[in-house]
């Protein structure tokens, strides 16, 4: 033995240093805990990223890996086709017809539902109880599920039973089946569209302009706006943020557009259509190809972080 | 030892949930498993109460026969049946027995391991099924259930509509006839034919049916085999060329491409159109979706078989139909086997055959038929050249529904014959 430490103190040396070292943890955990933060993060940050991790991380992960593969669903997919599945979804035509029916949906939400609602909303978004009724008039849509309203509209549209037939009847025209007709049967999904939406984007409209403080606007009238000078340069100004939220929703509704479809048309007439996630359970899901519908899913998921990314970094960036 | 005794009981207290717990799980996974032993789950798409309340009595009687053993018959309806199966069958709630159509879909779930080898088991009932019938549960030399019945594709067609055309069913055997029918019922005013484009399935049968009766057996074979051309080739564009020659006459109800299975085969039993290309098993359905619910009565109903192609290879003999029956799954366990093969049994197919509800599978339960229009079936089956599967089962559920969409892409005016066999042939070629 080179040196005289018995046993006995090395314990001792030991034991000490590691509660050395315990208080430099406990002191940098102080030092860095800014009013419990720390402590905050390290309690509950495991188990929300733990379940984020298992339901949203892992499944994004899987869809992707999934991806690669040809497979039927069944067991382990094992037949490896590299990039094949997007290869096949970017010739498939009916898929460009999907990508463009989205596309659609988005313009006719910002061009047509948007300024309609706005509308609406600036002649009821007073309060009185007519106005009240007309509120919930032009709500109830929207409260009616998705699959019911499908439903009902594809009753609407029947060239033999519908409101239609009576239509070309009154018009002593041949009746016309809207929903089998290639041109026409997405524009008649979208009017659906239109009528199912446009009362909650109304809402949000009445709710902001009802914050919109009256003495503006009486003052702007002292100044000799008219009606439309009112509204535009003083009302719309202070509503931005209500129409940014809405075209936001607006355009995540669009690429999630689905349970309206399914009832109405299931994506035909020859899957004339169909929207990217009608295209993704028709072609992916139904037919058992799980392998493809995850590539659809992962070109769908990039489709939604690029939109929402860019547009949180333009349109809803605070200005300052 | 007093003392001890309290400390035991005080332990006993506070873990009381330690022993509770595992004897209670133990306790509920014995009586799971009992449970399984016994309990023979049946899983099927029967919508017709009839057919259920007779199988409700065969399980009956065999339960009493079998004390312990109990037959459980589930109901799914057909579209939740198709799409919930591929993840019931990788659960832990698997029945023990399921429905199920020869062809594509019934093999990728033998290759993905899900069904039972009861070759074996089998064998001593072999003899008593027709030989199509019980090959279409055989695949690579392994048997993995039993037939239930058969069913083939016609014409219903509808006789005082047809007299009223003066066209003479019996004349129409090529296509060309075939369409100069057509015409006659169009110069007489009458919608010649009704069909689902919305469901596409039912349109699907005219192209199975034209490249059969133009590629023949062997034809689509070779394509199968992946042949060159396959699909691609010039047999199956031209069956696309005279099915868009039927197109063009425009032959078919206002609003077909968005109707169902059941508006179609309503408008055939209101007697709006004069021709339906469907099942036998329209025979009650067409009935059922009647606005008065009789449909077209049995003196007024007819029954056709395809017309031929002039220079085609297929012959007039070939069927296109079903071959539907009940495979085991993997852990199926031996009673199940026997419950099978005891349902099975000639008594009750031919009780089912004499209610018009089936066209059996089991050798001599024919004679049971007492309907004119299914024991003509039934005899068109016996006497088969050759009887296809369904493509939309044989192919399975990929380029099955290829095929579906191509022959609606066609009738819609969307597809050409070309491009529809191209896209059949690129679809199976990713197969």
């Amino acid at each position: 033995m080179s040196n005289n430490v018995t046993p006995e103190k090395r314990v001792k040396v030991a034991s000490n240093q590691s509660a050395a070292s315990n208080q430099s943890v406990s002191r940098w955990f102080k030092k860095n805990n800014h009013g419990n933060r720390l402590l905050t993060l390290v309690l509950f940050l495991p188990p929300a990223l733990l379940l984020f991790t298992i339901f949203v991380i892992l499944p994004i992960g899987e869809a992707g890996y999934y991806s690669l593969f040809r497979w039927n669903g069944y067991g382990e997919p094992t037949k490896w086709v590299e990039f094949g599945n997007y290869t096949r979804l970017f010739k498939h035509s009916a898929f460009d017809t999907a990508v463009w029916n989205t596309l659609k949906i988005i313009l006719i939400s910002i061009v047509i539902q948007l300024p309609l609602a706005l509308i609406i909303a600036l002649s009821i978004y007073k309060k009185s109880w007519t106005n009240s009724l007309f509120r919930l008039i032009f709500f109830l849509p929207y409260i009616l599920a998705e699959v019911a309203a499908g439903l009902i509209w594809r009753f609407v549209f029947d060239g033999d039973y519908g409101v239609m037939s009576s239509f070309t009847e009154a018009l002593n025209t041949d009746s016309w089946y809207i929903l089998a007709d290639n041109n026409w049967a997405f524009v008649a999904i979208l009017v659906v569209l239109v009528w199912k939406y446009f009362g909650f984007h109304m809402m949000i409209y009445i709710a902001a302009l009802q914050g919109v403080p009256k003495d503006l606007i009486e003052a702007s009238k002292l100044d000799g706006a008219s009606r439309f000078q009112a509204i535009w340069y003083v009302k719309i100004p202070l509503i931005i943020s209500g129409i940014t939220i809405s075209i936001f929703f607006s355009i995540l509704g669009a690429l999630q557009t689905f349970d309206l479809i399914m009832p109405l048309t299931g994506g035909g007439p020859s899957n004339s259509t169909h929207t990217l996630v009608s295209y993704l359970y028709t072609f992916g899901i139904t037919r058992m190809n799980v392998g493809f519908g995850s590539a659809v899913g992962v070109v769908l998921f990039i489709c939604c972080v690029i939109f929402a990314f860019t547009y949180q970094s333009t349109m809803m960036k605070d200005k300052k | 030892m007093r003392y001890q005794n309290t400390k035991t009981l005080h332990k006993l207290e506070r873990n009381w949930k330690k022993v509770v717990y595992p004897m209670a799980i133990a306790a509920s996974l014995t009586t799971s498993f009992t449970w399984a032993d016994t309990t023979i789950r049946m899983l099927h798409l029967e919508a017709d109460p009839k057919v259920v309340s007779v199988w409700e009595q065969v399980a009956h009687d065999y339960e009493k026969a079998n004390p312990g053993q109990t037959i459980k018959l589930e109901y799914l309806e057909n579209e939740a049946f198709k799409q919930k199966l591929p993840t019931l069958l990788q659960s832990e709630q698997r029945p023990d027995i399921f429905y199920s159509w020869g062809g594509g879909n019934f093999q990728t779930r033998v290759d993905a391991g899900l069904l039972k080898d009861v070759s074996k088991e089998m064998e001593d009932v072999k003899s008593k099924f027709s030989d199509v019938s019980f090959n279409a549960f055989n695949y690579q030399g392994k048997q993995y259930g039993l037939p239930y019945m058969v069913s083939q594709v016609g014409f219903w067609y509808n006789k005082s509509l047809f007299q009223q055309a003066g066209v003479d069913a019996d004349q129409v055997v090529t296509w060309d006839d075939f369409l100069g029918a057509i015409k006659k019922l169009q110069a007489a005013g009458i919608t010649p034919i009704t069909t689902a484009g919305g469901d596409k399935w039912p349109v699907q049968f005219y192209w199975a049916l034209l490249t059969m009766r133009q590629a023949g057996q062997q034809g689509i074979q070779d394509a199968i085999d992946k042949k060159e051309p396959a699909f691609a080739g010039e047999d199956f564009i031209k069956a696309g060329e005279e099915l868009k020659r039927l197109v063009d006459l425009k032959p078919f109800q206002s609003g077909h491409l968005a109707a169902s299975f059941g508006d179609s085969s309503g408008n055939f039993g209101d007697g709006k159109s004069a021709m339906q290309l469907m099942g036998d098993w329209n025979y009650l359905f067409q009935a059922q979706q009647s606005i008065s619910g009789k449909g077209v009565g049995d003196d007024n109903l007819g029954w056709m078989n395809f017309p031929v192609l002039k220079d085609g290879k297929g012959k007039a003999t070939d069927t296109l139909g079903g071959i539907a029956g009940w495979v085991l799954t993997s852990e199926a366990s031996p009673e199940a086997v026997q419950w099978l093969k005891y349902f099975s049994n000639i008594e009750m197919q031919k009780h089912l055959a004499s209610i018009n509800m089936i066209i059996p599978v089991v050798k001599g339960a024919d004679v049971a038929i007492e309907n004119p229009f299914k024991k003509r079936i039934a005899q068109n089956i016996a006497n088969s050249s050759w009887h296809q599967l369904f493509y939309d089962q044989a192919f399975g559920a990929n380029v099955g529904s290829v095929v579906n969409d191509v022959s609606a892409g066609i009738l819609g005016g969307a597809l050409s014959p070309q491009e529809a066999a191209e896209q059949v042939q690129e679809a199976w070629e990713f197969e």
